[in-house]
């Protein structure tokens, strides 16, 4: 079965303005929205185009994270991913960890094509995709706006600081999405319900054989520092005149 | 004692501005030996320009025909084989490092630091999440190799006026096949380069269409500034997505930043915050990009840009 994985990581809506915890020990969550990483969704919405052109026959999504993450594995599914695996587990999974256990996943289910998005946006760490590619020994075309395959190989745009890149990989890859890949579709009240009888299963990290190291220490969080008070001026003669004051004209 | 490994980036012929970023992170960490590798197909010139930053202890030359194009899966394992003899690996937080550091992290079974922003010891280090609204202290036992990308807004360039030795290293890694360069499209300009301008005028969704947006670069033109965008004017084709400032675009530090016609989303002030002065244009009086403006103008900006062009052509 020609089979795509896709990635997908609950963070805090993107949307939210997030507040540090007064005592430093992180942020507040509590009564927050959570939702599917935005880059996450486009992951998965080129996944869902790959398969509509033909290109894929299944589309399996998979999460690592507590268990009500079973909540965002669903929107996945009601977007319209065939079958869902959750590997549920409390606490921090450091990036090199979500790739080992990808990794143990993809050696079950034999994708050509991996897909994840390119930062998750609540540690930012822009890491798992390369580590994951790096472990299976296959390529990674990170940040694409545009992927086509072409049989045994992909052709792989990516958005770089100096412009557009375009690469040629045999696959099975990993790819990555940025922004522009393309817009994710909209849920449907009939998708939803739907997806509650699409197939999900649940496995822990033991269950893969896999342990969660965690050797990164968060010892503070703090609140960024604040800008100064700026002033408001009336008309561009005044604009002018600030810049000068501030000698940066 | 810490040994740091820092992955130069570069063009082929010339060094970019991010290295010497990299180098300055590498220098707050106290009694560091810092060695800039340069992979790349004939490295000589760049070598040379790396061995003049202050503070390289050497510079390490491999070349190969393979490293003509920056490709991660290709540098990976060549950098993991230098990383052996090294307690840190550094490579900038720009698309370059972003793709590359954590595929060596991996080999090296090392855990990464994105976007490191201070380097208090060489165990603990400062760095932004949630699109830079909660700063985390993030530490590692002493032992843990660590591999890291700088976030180049954070630190000014090391200067030059070093003589660091530049050693030619013979490299007969494997290396795979399975990913083979294409092309790039890059958009030429004559404009400073936004990553390294100090002055950078943006522009929004409101400018309303690539033609609109001309009168952007026509402000940057006379103010000698960079040219940047927010994610809706990019998307919507009103500029290369190389100009994009914020979370998931270039996060910049310039002297003068305009932000003219834009909202001011926290994805895209996450991109400015190191600004030393922001100016806003806006006709909302109410935009969040006024509550971190230095100096805000109300008003319809397709009025106000041509006047203040025209005052600072005066
Ligand atoms: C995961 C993720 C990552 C993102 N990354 C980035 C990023 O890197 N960079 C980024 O910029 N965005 C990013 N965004 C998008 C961000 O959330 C905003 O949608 C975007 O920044 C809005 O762009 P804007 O300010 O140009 O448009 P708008 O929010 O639509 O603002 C337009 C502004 O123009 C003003 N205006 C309209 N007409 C005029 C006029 N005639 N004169 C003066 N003012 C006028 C309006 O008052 C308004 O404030 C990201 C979003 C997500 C979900
Ligand atoms: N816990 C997780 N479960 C599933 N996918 C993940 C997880 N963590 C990271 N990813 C994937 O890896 C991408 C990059 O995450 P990060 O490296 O944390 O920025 C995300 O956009 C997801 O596609």
């Amino acid at each position: 079965m020609k089979r795509i994985l896709v990635c997908v990581k609950r963070v805090v809506d993107f949307n939210v303005r997030i507040r540090v915890k007064p005592d430093g020990s992180g942020v507040i969550t509590d009564g927050i929205k959570l939702s599917l990483n935005p880059f996450d969704e486009i992951a998965l919405e080129e996944a869902l185009r790959i398969r509509e052109r033909g290109e894929a026959e299944e589309v399996v999504a998979i999460t690592i994270g507590p268990a009500d993450c079973q909540q965002q594995l669903r929107t996945a599914l009601a977007m319209g991913a065939d079958r869902a695996v959750h590997v549920v587990h409390d606490g921090v999974v450091e990036p090199l960890t979500a790739a080992r256990t990808i990794l143990k996943v993809i050696e079950k289910e034999q994708p050509f094509l991996v897909l994840l998005g390119k930062q998750a946006i609540d540690d930012d760490n822009n890491q798992t995709g390369q580590m994951l590619a790096s472990l299976w020994q296959r390529p990674q075309a990170t940040f694409a706006s545009k992927v086509e395959i072409a049989g045994t190989t992909a052709r792989v745009t990516r958005e770089i600081d100096a412009g557009l890149e375009t690469l040629e990989i045999d696959l099975p890859a990993v790819v990555t999405a940025d922004l522009r890949l393309n817009e994710p579709r909209y849920v449907k009240l009939p998708d939803i319900m739907k997806a509650k009888k699409k197939p999900l299963d649940s496995m822990s990290l033991a269950d893969l054989g896999v342990s969660a190291v965690s050797r990164v220490k968060i010892v503070k969080t703090e609140p960024p520092a604040q800008r100064q008070k700026g002033i408001i001026v009336k008309d561009t003669q005044e604009l002018v005149a600030a810049l000068r004051k501030r000698g940066v004209l | 004692m810490a040994k740091i490994l820092i992955v130069a980036e570069h063009d082929g012929t010339r060094l970019n501005a991010s290295t010497a970023k990299c180098v300055s992170c590498a220098r707050s960490v106290a009694g560091a030996q810092i060695d800039v590798a340069v992979f790349a197909a004939d490295g000589a010139a760049v070598a040379a320009e790396a061995a003049k930053l202050a503070g390289v202890t050497r510079v390490l030359r491999i070349d190969r025909p393979e490293n003509s194009h920056a490709l991660a899966a290709l540098l990976a394992p060549q950098v993991a084989h230098l990383a052996a003899a090294y307690t840190h690996v550094f490579g900038p937080s720009t698309t370059f490092g972003k793709d590359l550091m954590p595929r060596v992290a991996a080999l090296l079974d090392a855990p990464q630091l994105s976007d490191i922003m201070a380097a208090e010891s060489a165990t603990r280090f400062r760095r932004p999440t949630y699109a830079g609204n909660a700063i985390v202290t993030a530490e590692v036992d002493p032992g843990t190799r660590i591999v890291a990308t700088v976030r180049i807004a954070s630190f000014e360039a090391t200067p030059g006026g070093g003589a660091a030795p530049v050693e030619t290293l013979a490299s007969d890694v494997a290396l795979p096949s399975h990913t083979r360069f294409v092309s790039i499209v890059a958009a030429k300009s004559d404009r400073p380069d936004l990553q390294s301008a100090s002055r950078v005028v943006s522009g929004g969704r409101a400018l309303g269409s690539a033609d609109n947006f001309k009168i952007i670069y026509s402000l940057a033109d006379r103010l000698g500034a960079a040219v940047g965008a927010s994610r809706a004017a990019v998307d919507a084709g009103f500029a290369a997505s190389d100009l994009q400032v914020g979370q998931t675009g270039k996060i910049i530090a310039p002297e003068l930043y305009f932000a003219i016609g834009i909202s001011g989303a926290i994805q895209h002030l996450t991109g400015i915050k190191d600004a030393r002065t922001i100016v806003a244009i806006n006709k909302d009086a109410e935009a969040p990009v006024f509550e971190v403006a230095d100096i805000g103008l109300v008003g319809d900006l397709f009025t106000i840009v041509p006047e203040l062009e025209k005052l600072l052509g005066a």
